[in-house]
């Protein structure tokens, strides 16, 4: 398949995972490896001081193997963002972010002007940028002017499973913007990131569709091959939509007729 | 006892100290967490002559799962 380009790096996988919520780390790392995934994010919180047992989550991700997309989740300003920004830089030695600042508890909703604001300041540091929008054509295109190397609109709330509310706007941001749109949250199952993809999506986003499944491994899998399928035919190009029947099979020549 | 803040707790350290001093102390990876001194972040290369001193604000972060 056609390479997905991101800041002039390329990969071969078009879906992105998370490390978030699975019910155990090797379930996560046999879930990545299904999945195909090239790219997983994390998020950064402070470290437990009073208890260091703690197993690390880089005891499970191969780091030579996957890039490593750490998020601002859970950043409520521009100013707390761009301090996650610059920590997980820190951590992580690399300059991309998965850029978060959510407006509203209960939606997980962007609040979008911090997150212009906090792409500017990123962007004149010299991060990859690739900010988790609302599905807004308009805040999109700000946002790509700003210096965003991807744009990310959400098909649903995070976490909800309800899959792309609003097809055609995916669609109209996929045909407005000149980086990459990453479809991130709200996919289900694996229909929900295949429809992403046929829509014109350069990659798709999730965490809980697969960790949350009752079998995570399995759905990582499905999506792997959904977000594949969803490209495929979105290269191949669908046949229009018509009211009425057409027959595929030849009309004359049909038996005692 | 000089007192700093760690994490949004008050944290007790004998003397200034280094951060990479104060990372041993509490056990931690120095390849595996970030540190941020008063707001600003503090440089891998640093940490040896970076000092941590009475009434600092440190933050130490770790990645942990999320999407």
């Amino acid at each position: 398949m056609d390479p997905l380009v991101i800041a002039g790096r390329s990969f071969q996988s078009r879906l992105i995972v998370g490390t978030g919520k699975y019910p155990s780390n090797p379930v996560m790392v046999q879930a990545h490896e299904a999945s195909g995934a090239e790219m997983i994010t994390v998020a950064v919180r402070r470290v437990n001081i009073s208890d260091r047992s703690r197993e690390s989550l880089l005891d499970y991700i191969d780091t030579s193997r996957y890039t490593l997309l750490p998020n601002t989740a859970g950043c409520y300003t521009a100013d707390e963002a761009v301090r996650t920004a610059r920590l997980a830089r820190e951590a992580g030695l690399s300059h991309w972010v998965k850029l978060e600042v959510i407006g509203d508890e209960k939606t997980l909703f962007p609040d979008n002007e911090a997150l212009l604001d906090a792409t500017r300041v990123l962007v004149k540091e010299g991060f990859v940028v690739l900010p988790y929008t609302t599905d807004d054509p308009v805040v999109c295109r700000k946002l790509e002017d700003a210096g965003a190397a991807a744009v990310m609109p959400l098909g649903a709330p995070i976490g909800s499973g309800l899959g792309i509310q609003n097809t055609n706007n995916i669609r109209i941001i996929r045909e407005f913007s000149h980086v990459p749109v990453i479809v991130d949250a709200g996919v289900g199952t694996a229909s929900d990131a295949s429809l992403a993809m046929e829509l014109g999506a350069d990659a798709v986003l999730m965490n809980t569709a697969i960790a949350g499944a009752q079998d995570p491994v399995s759905m990582a899998e499905a999506m792997n091959l959904a977000v594949r399928a969803g490209r495929l035919a979105y290269l191949a190009g669908r046949i229009a939509r018509k009211m009425y029947a057409t027959a595929s099979s030849p009309i004359e020549g049909v038996v005692g007729r | 006892m000089p007192q700093i803040l760690l994490n949004g707790e008050t944290h007790e350290i004998a003397a200034p100290l280094s951060v990479t001093a104060l990372l041993e102390r509490l056990g931690l990876d120095t390849r595996r967490v970030a540190v941020e001194r008063n707001l600003v972040v503090v440089r891998r290369a640093h940490y040896d002559t970076e000092i941590v001193s009475e009434g600092d604000e440190v933050e130490i972060v770790n990645f942990v799962g999320g999407g």
